[in-house]
This record gives C-alpha cells, structure tokens and sequence, in this order.
C-alpha cells in the first residue's frame, strides 16, 4: 500500500508534498522562525550592536542590565550581550556541524549493522570500542598529535574549530548507531519490507525507501540531542585547554564562567542557557516537522 | 599512668604557656567533633609517598615533625626539646652535623615510647633508591643518620650545609614508626597500604576510617603528650567538588568549619561571607605569580633546537621590550580582580619571609603604558599599519601560555589588553595543568619546554630558606633536550655572575649576609626583567565563627595546630 | 537464541582485549604525567626517581602486560582467596595498584560501588519511572498541553548542563532554605530511621538532577518511538478486532515502542557504574565518576585503565543483553 502512494506522488515532486506538509505544522513553524531569528542575531547582530566583546572595562565589571550595557556586564567589564551574540555563532557553527558528522556517521554505521548481517559483528564491536574509549585522555592525545599542526595550518581559530567539530563528531556517533541499528532489526523483519525483498529490489533501494524513512523518528530525536551536547561538549574542552583560546566566548563557556556568579549577576547564566535551550528547543521542532513531513503515511492524510 | 599524663600536661603548658593556661583544666575530646573539608581530596597519609599538599596536610594531623614552622615562620620544637642551633652547640662549627634531642617520655599513638631509632629508620626509608621518595630533596647532602642514644640523632652532611633544617622539619617530612613500617622499605613501600593509610603518630588524631580520595574521620590520640588536647574527640576530613563549594560549605551554609585553599573570585568570596557564618583568613608566604620571558626561540621550524639556548628570542631578547611588557601590567588591578585580600602587588619573585625582601625594584607598583610606549619608540620599535610594533621585519607578537583556572584566563585576558596599548600583539593558550605541570617527554605543551613567549604560573618555596630557590635559575638548572628538559630556569637565564652569587650562598651561614646575597640575586633577575612578577598570593582559607584557634600558617601545614582548635 | 549467546559471548574475549589495548595505548600516549600535580617545590630530578619507582622507566607492551596478569590473574585468584578463605601458592600476588594512593585498585572501587550504586543508579531507576509514561501519553496524546509541557521541560532537562542544575539546586534548597546538605556524607551508614532520613536528605538533590537530565533523554525517545508505532497498520487492526483501546497502547503499541528505549537503557545502565562525574563532583558524592577524574587528572594509569575497562566490559555485556531483548521484545527479529 505505501508502495504504490510513493510512487504516485513522485510526480507531484517529493520535496513540494514534503513542504506543504511541514507548513501545516505550527510547532515546526516556530521552531523554524526561533532558529532563523536566533542565526540573525548571531550573524547580523555584531554588525548592529558593535561593542567589542573582548574589550574589558574594568571599571563596570558585575553590573547588573543597564542602558548601557543591555545584558550587564562580567567579572572584567566585558559586555555580556555581545558576548552572546558573539559566542553564538560558535556555538551554533559547532552545535550544527559537529551533530551532523555524528548523525551521519551514526546512522550510516547503524543502518549498515541493522541490515547486512555480516556487518552487524565488526561494526558493532567498532560501536563498542568507542563507547568504550576513555574520552578525556583521548582528547589529551588529539590535542598533543594535532593542535599545533592544525593551527599552523589553519591559524588558531580554524585550526581549532575544524578540531572540535570533529572529535565532538567523532566520539558521539554510538549511541545513534546503537539505535538506530536496533531499530532496523525490527524493520527489517516487517512484511512491506519481505515484499520488496520477494520481488528483488536491491538492498540499496530498501534501505533508502523502506527502512530509512521509518527510523526518522529516533535519529531526529537523536539529532536534537546532538546539538545540545556538542554545544554543551565545546565548553567541556575549553576548560580542558582544547578549546578556543580563553578570551573567545561561547555559549557554553560564558554558562560554565557564570556559573559561580549565579547569585551576584544572574544575567550572566541565564542569557546563554536560554539560549542554548532555546536553539535546541527550536532544532527539536523543527525535527518534529520534519519527520512528520517525511513520513509517507502522515504526508497522505 | 595517671601521673604521667599529668607531667606531660605541666611540661607541655611550660612550653606553650598561652594556650596550655586555659586547656589543661579541661579534658581532652571535650568539644566533640568538627568538620573540614579539602576540595582536593586526600589520598594517602604518608607524605613520602605523596607530596601533594592536601595529603601532606592531612598527614599532619596524625604524624610530626621534629620541629614545625609557627605562623610567622619561626621554628618551634615538636618532638624535641629546642632547635640545635650553632649558639646551642647543636649544630657543628663546620655546619656538617646536626643533632636533635627528642623530649621524654613522648609516645606514639599505639602508646610505645618514640626513640632516636624511628628518626633513623625514617631518614633511611626516605633515602632508599628504590622506594621513589618524594621528599627526597629534604635529604639533599645527607650522608648519615645515627642514634647517639634512645632520644639523640645525630645527622651528618657531605658539606657545610649553612641551613640544616631540611630534614625532620616541616610537615612534609614527619617521623614515622619504625615497627609500623619496617617491612615496607624500598621497593616495597607502595605495597603497604594499611600502613599508608593509617600510619601510628605522634600528632593529636589517630585514623579510624580512611576513604582514599574522599573522607578520613578521626578521633583524638589517647596518647598525645598534651592532656588536655585536642579539644575535639572526632574530626571528620572530607574531600572533592571545587573551591567555591567548599568556601560554600563554611561561609554559606555552616555545614562544614574549616575550609582549605580558597582560590575564587574576590567578590564572590567576600559575599559568601557577608552572611556572617564564618571568616575569611589569609596569609602570605613567599608563593608569587608571575610571567616568564622566554630568551629563547620557540619557532616550531627549528625542530629539536627549538627553545633551546642555541637560539635567541628575536624580539625578547632585547631588554627594552622584556621592560616595557612589564612597565604595561597594572598589578593593583590584577591584584583587586583576582586575589583580593589575597593578594598584595610585588616587585619582586622572593618577596618574603620579610628579610629577603628587596625595595630595589618598586617603581613596577605603578602601570606606566606612555614611559612602556616611549621606551619601545626609543629602541626603534616601531607601529605598523595595524597597530603592531615591528622593527627589522620581526613583529612584537606574543604566544602566551599557562595552566587552565579561572584566576588565570582572567590575568591573559587584562594583560593582552595591556600589551595591545603598547602596540604588542597577544594570542592567549591555555593548557590542561596535568599537562602543562606534567613534564611528559612526549608533550610540547609542558612548561619546562616553553614552546611560547611568556608563560605564567605561580612558585614558592618550602619552609623559610630560600636558598635552593634562588639556586633555580642557575646556568646549569635551564631546562633542554640535553637534560631531557629536567630544569627549573624557564627563562634560560644564564648569567656568571648570578651563578657566582649561587655559590657564595652555599657557603654562607650568617643569616643576615645571606639576606643580602639573596636580595642581590633578586634584584639582578628582576632588572634584567626575564621574570616579571605579577602579585604576590596570598593562601586563602574559610574558619567557621564558632571555631577558635584557627591560625592560618603558610610555613608549614593549615592544620599544623589542629590541637589547640576549639568550639567557641 | 542460546547459541547466538553463546557464540556472541566467545567473541567478546578477543574484543575485550583488543579495546583493552586501545585503552592501554592512549593513556599512555596521553600528555598528562602522575607528577603534574606535585607542587614545584619538588625539583626535577626527585620527579624523574618518582616515575622511575612507579616503573614508567619501562618499555608500554611491558608494562600493558603486566596489567594484564596483574587484572586478569593475580585479581580473580585474589578474590577466590577471600571468598573461600582459602591460600593459593604463596599468597604473595602483585594486585593492580593505584598510583596516587598506593592501594588496590579493585578494594576502592568497592568501596565506592554503594555511593555510585544508590545516587546515580537510583537517579536511573526514577528517569525511567518518569520518562516513560511521560513519552507514552505525550505521544497518545501529541501536540496536546501535555505533550507540548513535556517538550518544553524535556529540551530544558537536556540543553542545561548539570554542572549549572546542579548548583542552582544547591543554592537554593542548601544555601537559601537550608533543607538538604549541600555535600554527600559518604560514611554515613543507614541503620534506623533517622539516618534514613539523613540518607534521603542527602541524596534528594543529585538524584533529582540526574533523572531529570536521562528522563529528558528517554522520554524523547520513547515519544517519538510511540509516534511511529501508533500509526502502524498492526494498530488499526487490533483496534478494529475490538481490542481495549488499553490494550491496544499499553500491550502491543508499547512493546513495539520499546525498542530504542531498550537500546537507549542498555547504553545507560554502564553509564551508572561510571558514575557521573559532574553530579558527583558538584554534590560531592564521590562515588565511581569522581574516582575517575581524579585518576585522570593524576594520570594514575592503573586505575584509569582498571575502571575504563571494567566500564568496557559492562558495555559490551550490556549491549549483548539489549539483543537478547529485541529478540524478546519482537520474535520476528532473528540472529541466527
């Protein structure tokens, strides 16, 4: 049944229907709107509020929200708005990319495992040695091996960034094989897909048509929870000395920085955990819509 | 046993007349228990096989000293009856023995009597080659310790050693048992955990329960030569979380009585204690935070002549700059942001004990970026196009590295600003202190190989001698692959006349002329300006209000008079 | 299903070795050194005899290998010995040593399981007792207030980190109202009334942030999981056959629903044995996760390497023990 529908609405171009019907869904709607206003902010704001976010005036440090100083300021005067303006375009390049190597890899590894069983062992014992790798005398041996030569290459800021975005990827990608794996087991079995495989098509095309779209949901779910932990993962190694160099905010490290000024100057942590939750909130929606608008059987109703 | 108890109580209120006068009425445990709490928690209890602070503080509770250092730095008898001095006959005219008399009738906490024999197996068990002692530096020049009798010990150097309080005195080398750890010599000693973990002392606490790397409780020594001490019956040590819990813990929420090592914010520490449940001590010892310039290149194309002498700095090997990075720094403020209370601005890197210090150098009190700026102009440094100083094609642009803590992140961040006023470019680095302190050979991120231009980080001394510290920057202490980067001179300062004052100190016993080399040495590395000191630190620690006799010490242990502690 | 078991379990022997290596390598390759954290007063040449005596001098295969007799043999004889109260050979066996506190390493993980077991295992326990209901009625009931509440809470739970819940919760229930202790008595034994109630005091705060955080995780999972399954064509038929519409949700959508949970649990369970280093170390509970961090900032090789492997082990039981369910769970999924 599926089968005939999705070949029928080939015609009407997959991506208009997968359109129409993400615009009928408000929460992805306003996830969406949140996400572009928060990318604005973050890539245009600087260009509007222009203060210097590494310039320390002592003088002003602690304050609390002022006119001239919207979001106060921190423990050396430094203007906390253009901090957040400015670590978030860090942590939202990280939180994106970095979630979608781990995605990518994750889901690749899990369908490949879920499917072919002679992948399944060595794949799987691949998740396993990862899962269980000490993860921070590992980044103690990236960062001796490569940082130095990445910032030679690609000056300290890039270099490191590239860095970053791919141990986060790299070490975060098991837990979406595992499901997503676990998943395809149990699809795999599933009558549509016996039919497809009775009547020879390639393993390529019921991975891509039949088993793909229907273990959506949990790498969607997955993918929500990658944004928040690498933005969250990012501020773990700056304080490891992995990071960005120390006077470069982002999100995470202006909350991990803040965090014992809670009580004196509250807006400092909860400017960049609203944030931080507020991009993850808005990813969370907009993966709803997305999968909803993915899904054959939704899309037909 | 009764009138023994009491003898010992009367010859130890002769001794410590102030606080014995009120104590020796009262009896011992009378105030039942307190709480402390190290964020860095404890692991072991033997000093030897750990030279962590944390663990040598715990230690201090249960093992001792011959002598200890007071809270002004002065040595005081501990286990024997006065300081052998040269006056006293106790130390040989020609400065290459020393000879302790142990007090009478002191016994250790399983209630057998301390003889000259423990003092002997100790000094061997630290020396053996094989037993990775870490307080071997203590027996630099040891070449004998021998029993004259049961309370006499008599230890020889190999030369004239001016001071010879390094032995026995201080927290960090305690007398341990002899019957407890005869079997646990050499290459043994790791094995012997129950001893490590609960060694038998001469100190007011005895261990009842050690949790390695979370809590230690104890109760007070039945045995301890003071009657009427310790106050408390039980003490619980807790360990781990961070220093702004642990300050929290004391100041905030009254949970715990004492707090150790309290490096926070000012302003965070001065509102948690604005509630009014405890206090906020400070002292200062001779620990000073401060930049080192790097004379040599650390141009990663060299390969392995990289930050060796055979390369000088291109720009920092020119005075004039080393100078005016340092005429740039407001120490004041750096002192108010980081430190507080806790800090005092200094010139100089041996600020204390108070002999040593110079006032040669004070004119770094005050910033000075127009005299930095004209002293750069005047050695033909000139601002290119954006800003950034450049003579012969070289570029003032610094790579400037330390260890991750906040304090730290915060000192690189004002100080970039500083230097960019005086037209020096900054890229700040920061590295994980296991790495940076560590000294793997693998790493380049180490503080002995130096691959940047200035780094920071704070050094002191133990006890009140500075000698080997100054001896620190000695042509033949710079650290290079040669010597498998083992070296303590950062800067690779190499100056024959420094090293001559190096020597002349070794010789020299008279503490005022020692004063004086000291000084010298000082006042040579400061106005050659290849350290530049920053604040002199302070150690910071949180006492509850109902907690008396508290006196912070940084000679010597914080819990160094744990036994005269007392719920007001 | 019994010989894929087995089977899977044979193959886990070379596995565990191999990562055992792995481990092995990056720790030692790793720049940090057990004499980092020493103070400066102790110069150079004394920390190059410390390394010497800790036998670092030595060649890694050498040193891996002694590891490995030490874990492997010298461990479980020492442990038959205890139980049974018996001497094999001499009884003089080299066990796995800690460097930085010179004692068994086995003895203090022991000593820490209780702490690590009722904080983080208890916070488990309850994230899973709220995470799933709340996914299955956010999903039965999507897009309602419910649903929408739980999103909301949920995305918070997971992109605010614990070091900050944390320490909120500290300032508020410990500093402000003075209800929990802000810092874990580890020796506290719980023998009457009363010092249950102490235990529970003590353990309300990490507990809560803990579960807070994995119900936040499980129960996006279980929704979306949930989601899928309701729209099977299994669920219009059962309900067209006239089932309860109870039994429809509960019994067949929720089993067929709990495949990634399983997954997600069985990638967790191991993950309470690590403890949780954050939480620990903010509520200062000392439990596996901070024993951990220390031997890592201290580069204690032997314990890094004996806790990651131990945690390996479990991993990989853990992950043989989510197969075993699916094949439960679905009948359909075969391995054989």
């Amino acid at each position: 049944m599926t089968e005939t529908f999705i070949d029928e609405s080939q015609n009407r171009s997959l991506w208009g229907d997968v359109w129409a019907q993400y615009k009928t869904h408000r929460g992805a709607l306003a996830g969406t709107a949140v996400f572009l206003f928060i990318l604005l902010a973050v890539f245009i704001g600087p260009f509007i509020y222009d203060v210097d976010p590494q310039y320390l005036d002592i003088r002003a440090k602690n304050q609390g929200p002022s006119w001239e100083h919207l979001l106060g300021t921190d423990q050396l005067g430094r203007d906390m708005l253009a901090q957040v303006l400015q670590g978030g375009r860090v942590s939202l390049a990280v939180g994106v990319i970095a979630m979608f190597i781990s995605l990518v890899l994750g889901t690749f590894i899990g369908l490949m495992a879920g499917y072919f069983k002679w992948l399944d062992g060595p794949l799987m014992r691949l998740t396993d040695l990862f899962l269980a790798l000490p993860l921070l005398p590992l980044l103690l041996v990236i960062i001796m091996l490569f940082r130095d030569t990445l910032r030679s290459m690609f000056g300290p800021e890039t270099g490191i960034f590239l860095l970053i975005v791919f141990i986060i990827g790299i070490t975060s990608w098991m837990n979406t094989a595992r499901i997503v794996r676990g998943d395809v087991l149990a699809q795999k079995e599933r009558e549509f897909v016996l039919a497809a495989k009775s009547i020879g098509t390639p393993s390529r095309r019921i991975i891509g048509r039949h088993i793909f779209p229907n273990v959506l949901s949990p790498i969607m779910v997955s993918a929500t929870l990658g944004v928040a932990n690498a933005i969250i993962t990012e501020s773990a190694l700056s304080f490891l000395g992995l990071g960005f160099p120390s006077d470069f905010p982002t999100w995470g490290r202006l909350l991990f920085d803040g965090a014992n000024y809670m009580t004196l100057t509250p807006a400092r942590v909860i400017w960049p955990g609203l944030a931080i939750s507020l991009t993850v909130l808005s990813v969370n929606f907009i993966g709803d819509g997305l999968r909803d608008a993915l899904d054959p059987r939704i899309r037909g109703r | 046993m009764r009138l023994t108890h009491f003898m010992m109580a009367a010859a130890g209120a002769s001794l410590l007349a102030t606080t014995a006068l009120a104590g020796s009425h009262e009896a011992r445990g009378r105030d039942g228990h307190a709480n402390i709490i190290y964020w860095q928690a404890a692991s072991i209890l033997n000093p030897y096989l750990s030279g962590g602070t944390k663990d040598i503080d715990a230690s201090s509770m249960i093992i001792e000293p011959l002598a200890h250092y007071d809270e002004n730095g002065n040595m005081v008898p501990t286990l024997v009856e006065e300081i052998p001095t040269v006056a006293n006959g106790g130390v040989s005219e020609d400065l290459t023995s020393i000879t302790w008399k142990l007090k009478e009738g002191l016994k250790w906490s399983d209630g057998s009597p301390v003889t000259s024999a423990d003092v002997v197996f100790t000094g061997e068990y630290c020396m053996n080659p094989e037993g990775g002692c870490q307080q071997l530096a203590k027996f630099d020049d040891v070449t004998g310790i021998e029993a004259l009798d049961d309370l006499t010990v008599k230890i020889t150097f190999g030369k004239p050693k001016p001071f010879p309080y390094g032995p026995f005195v201080g927290a960090s080398v305690p007398v341990i048992q002899a019957k407890q750890f005869e079997n646990c010599v050499g290459a043994a000693a790791p094995t012997c955990t129950e001893q490590n973990f609960g060694p038998i002392g001469t100190g007011p606490f005895v261990v009842t329960e050690f949790r390695a790397n979370d809590t230690i409780s104890l109760a007070a020594n039945e045995n301890y030569r003071e009657a009427s001490k310790p106050a408390f019956a039980t003490i619980t040590f807790k360990g781990g979380g961070d220093a702004a819990a642990a300050a929290r813990s004391v100041l905030e929420t009254g949970e715990f009585d004492y707090a150790w090592n309290l490096q926070i914010a000012p302003e965070i520490l001065a509102q948690m204690e604005a509630k009014g449940k405890g206090t906020v001590l400070s002292g200062f010892g001779p620990l000073v935070e401060r930049l080192m310039v790097n004379l040599t290149d650390p141009d990663p194309a060299l390969g392995d002549e990289r930050a060796t002498v055979k390369h000088p700095h291109p720009f920092l090997s020119d005075k004039a700059v080393r100078q005016a990075l340092s005429m740039a720094i407001d120490r004041e403020l750096l002192v108010e942001v980081g430190y507080g209370k806790a800090g005092k601005v200094t010139c100089n890197v041996l600020p204390s004990p108070e002999i040593y210090n110079s006032t040669a150098n004070d004119s770094c009190k005050v910033q000075d970026i127009a005299g930095a700026n004209a002293l750069l102009d005047a050695a033909g440094w000139v601002r290119g196009s954006d800003g950034i100083r450049e003579k012969d094609g070289v570029r003032l642009s610094i790579l400037y590295q330390t260890s991750t803590n906040a304090v730290r992140q915060d000192f690189q961040a004002l100080i970039k600003q500083w230097w960019g006023e005086i037209g020096v470019e900054t890229e700040l680095k920061n590295i994980d202190a296991a790495v940076f302190f560590g000294g793997d050979q693998s790493s380049p991120d180490t503080f002995q190989k130096f691959f940047a231009d200035i780094e920071m980080y704070a050094n002191t001394f133990d006890g009140t001698d500075p000698e080997a510290y100054m001896g620190n920057w000695a042509c033949d202490k710079i650290p290079s692959p040669e010597n498998a980067w083992l070296g303590s001179n950062m800067p690779r300062y190499c100056n024959p006349e420094y090293d001559a004052m190096v020597k002349e100190m070794a010789g020299t016993a008279d503490i005022n002329e020692r004063a004086r080399l000291a000084k010298a040495m000082n006042d040579m590395l400061m106005q050659d300006y290849v350290m530049i000191p920053l604040v002199h630190r302070g150690n910071v620690a949180a006492a509850s209000n109902t907690l008396d006799g508290v006196k912070l010490n940084v000679w010597d242990s914080d819990l160094w008079n744990v036994a005269d502690w007392s719920r007001k | 299903m019994f010989n894929f078991t087995i089977r899977r379990l044979i193959f886990t022997i070379p596995t565990l070795l191999f990562i055992s290596f792995v481990i092995f390598f990056i720790l030692d390759t790793a720049p940090n050194d057990p004499t980092g954290n020493l103070p400066l007063t102790i110069p150079p040449e004394v920390r190059e005899k410390i390394r010497v005596s800790l036998g670092l001098d030595k060649p890694m295969f050498f040193r891996y290998l002694l590891w490995c007799q030490q874990f492997f043999i010298n461990e479980p004889l020492n442990m038959i010995e205890q139980w049974f109260d018996i001497t094999i050979g001499d009884g003089e066996r080299l066990r796995v040593q800690s460097w930085a506190t010179r004692s068994p390493v086995v003895d203090l993980v022991v000593e820490r399981l209780p702490q690590t077991l009722w904080v983080v295992g208890m916070s488990y326990v309850v994230g899973i007792l709220i995470a799933i209901p709340i996914g299955v009625i956010s999903a039965y009931k999507q897009y309602s207030w419910f649903d929408q509440i739980g999103t909301f809470v949920s995305m918070l739970g997971f992109s605010v980190p614990t070091f900050f819940t944390g320490l909120l919760l500290i300032v508020i229930f410990s500093v402000q109202l003075q209800w929990f202790p802000s810092i874990y008595d580890t020796t506290l034994r719980v023998t009457d009334w009363d010092s249950f109630v102490l235990q529970v005091k003590q353990m309300i705060m990490p507990v809560m942030v803990l579960a807070f955080f994995n119900a936040a995780q499980i129960s996006r999972f279980m929704r979306a999981s949930m989601l899928d399954n309701l729209q099977q064509d299994y669920v219009r038929t059962a309900r067209a056959k006239g089932l309860k519409e109870k039994t429809v949700v509960l019994v067949h959508v929720l089993r067929n629903s709990l495949i990634p949970v399983i997954t997600v649990i069985a990638l967790g369970v191991p993950q309470v044995f690590g403890g949780a280093i954050i939480t620990e170390q903010i509520f200062k509970v000392n439990g596996l996760g901070q024993l951990l961090i220390i031997g890592i900032q201290g580069a204690d090789i032997p314990l890094v390497q004996t806790l990651t492997f131990i945690f390996a082990v479990l991993i990989v039981l853990f992950n043989l023990i989510a197969d075993i369910l699916y094949g439960l769970l679905d009948p359909r999924i075969r391995y054989d």
